[in-house]
């Protein structure tokens, strides 16, 4: 429809606009030139704490350009990915267990419910100590975050299996092997995949973290450099390559979603014939 | 003639958790003919549902037995297929995996199973819908879904619980004489759950009222000697039917008014 083609693209408009207009606004502020000095004495102490957006592009293309980011990304991508597939497995086979089995799961609960809400990012010194300032630790950290996250969607995905479509599937001859395989594991994955966003977020979170507390490697090491000597542009590129890939992370997951979950009904889908 | 279905004295009391009784349905016996086609009409909350669920091995009588073909039944009832009320497509199957599952538990050749379920597809008038999720498709479409996911599996005994009365009274209608086709062409044990008496009526040889509940209790059973086969909206308008009908009705109102009342007490 065209209408609403046009209001996409005035919505894309303005929120390009909004975009522009702060960075227009970051610029403006923080160059020690432009505006008499409001708040600070000395005109260069704005741009040394907030840094200055044009340097900061040029940082991330110098970044880019000489190619000295890849190993740091790749490493930061690379600790995101095994703490999401690690985790999620973890999660989906101790929700699985525990929500079919009553027995473990009242014994398990209070320990479950302590370790839950425990602050886990305290665990990533003492993961460092455990395994060592490499990839090890920081994908052990990723993992204790994301675990939970799946693990309570899929015990709660299991609880809510339809009664009717567990007893009908049972009817029809299924094994107690094919129920777990045909109705429990899809009805949970819909609620992982509900929280696929959230946990794929959390690994990211948790292999930033874990550089930025020790390590020789991956992007949140080098905003701890960049923040080491006071490099104010350095440790802004960092966040923002750090932002961009969490969006191409969120995009990823978005087209997974799209492809797996095509048996839910969609919000105002009327394909009903 | 050994009967397809027996339920013999059954009762059936729950004990909720703070201890309390409730029987739903008391001394009642069913005996269902291979071949026949029984309803059983009762007031809401009688413990019509109840009866089917023990008939299927999802629920253990307090007292009483279930024979299937003579023999005792324990665990689920291999025998029966089972119609639900509400709605029992696993979502995430399309209409065709939802119609192969059964015999993909049964651990048949994946397309052989595809082929037979294409052709129930086509049975129940849904070929070229068997790509579509069940959320795609209109209730009535679902409905013949999980008609034809019960029949690939050639129950001898089929049980269904109000399996049309969410549907509007035109597809109601277009399904009960599809439901007769189906039927009359491989002529299986039914047992058929509704409150409609109408509906029972038209489709049953046999129909079978049940007391208000608690302690429901067979209180009536009436042959239907209506020709075969039937037109579900034409045969209502017959006079045997609507002396069937004024008959039948005679026996349920009292239930009916009871079961009312107990409604208002609560």
């Amino acid at each position: 429809m065209p209408s609403s083609r046009s209001t996409k693209a005035a919505l894309r408009f303005w929120q390009l606009a909004l975009l522009t207009g702060v960075l227009v606004f970051w610029y403006v502020a923080t160059s020690p030139t432009l505006l008499p000095p409001i708040y600070f004495d000395d005109p260069h102490k704005a741009a040394f704490f907030f840094g200055e957006p044009l340097l900061v592009l040029a940082r991330i293309w110098n970044w880019f350009s000489t190619g000295f980011i890849y190993p740091h990304l790749g490493v930061t991508l690379i600790e995101t990915a095994l703490a999401f597939v690690i985790g999620t497995a973890f999660g989906l086979v101790m929700g699985l267990w525990l929500a079919l089995s009553p027995t473990a799961s009242a014994l398990l609960d209070p320990y479950i419910k302590a370790v839950n809400s425990m602050p886990r990012v305290i665990l990533a010194p003492i993961f460092g100590v455990w395994f060592g300032l490499g990839i090890a630790s920081k994908v052990a950290l990723g993992v204790t975050l994301v675990f939970f996250i799946v693990f309570f969607n899929v015990y709660q995905g299991v609880r809510e299996v339809s009664y009717t479509v567990l007893a009908n599937a049972r009817i029809l001859g299924a094994s107690d092997r094919q129920l777990l395989r045909h109705v429990y594991v899809p009805s949970a994955m819909s609620w992982v995949f509900a929280s696929l966003h959230n946990s794929v977020g959390l690994a990211f979170v948790g292999a930033v973290v874990g550089e930025y507390l020790g390590s020789s490697r991956g992007v949140g090491y080098v905003i701890l450099q960049a923040e080491g000597t006071f490099d104010i542009n350095s440790v802004f590129a960092g966040i923002l390559v750090l932002t961009a890939f969490a969006l191409v992370l969120d995009w990823m997951v978005t087209l997974a979603e799209r492809r797996l979950l095509v048996w839910q009904p969609k919000g105002g889908e009327t394909e009903k014939i | 003639m050994v009967p397809a279905l027996a339920l013999e004295d059954i009762r059936v009391t729950f004990v909720a958790q703070d201890g309390s009784r409730y029987t739903a349905i008391r001394d009642t016996t069913l005996r269902v003919a291979p071949g026949e086609f029984v309803s059983v009409v009762g007031p809401t909350g009688c413990g019509k549902s109840t009866l089917l669920n023990i008939a299927v091995g999802l629920l253990q009588p307090s007292a009483g037995r279930v024979r299937v073909f003579g023999e005792p039944l324990a665990g689920l009832n291999r025998k029966a297929g089972y119609l639900f009320q509400t709605e029992a497509l696993m979502p995430w199957r399309t209409a065709l995996e939802n119609v192969t599952a059964g015999l993909e538990f049964r651990g048949v050749d994946s397309a052989e199973a595809k082929r037979q379920a294409q052709a129930w597809l086509q049975r129940v008038g849904l070929s070229g819908f068997g790509e579509r999720y069940p959320h795609q498709l209109s209730g009535g479409m679902r409905k013949r879904v999980a008609l034809a996911q019960t029949l690939i599996l050639d129950p001898e005994i089929i049980l269904m619980d109000e399996p049309f009365s969410a549907l509007d009274i035109q597809t109601r209608q277009l399904m009960e004489n599809e439901l007769l086709e189906l039927w009359a062409a491989n002529r299986k044990s039914v047992v058929f759950i509704t409150h409609d008496l109408e509906e029972a009526i038209s489709l049953s040889d046999r129909v079978v009222v049940l007391a208000a509940g608690p302690e429901s209790r067979p209180i009536g059973e009436f042959a239907i000697d209506l020709p075969r086969p039937r037109d579900v909206a034409e045969i209502r308008l017959t006079p045997r039917f609507i002396e069937l009908h004024t008959q039948i009705w005679h026996a349920m109102k009292a239930e009916v008014l009871k079961s009312y009342a107990q409604q208002q007490k609560h």
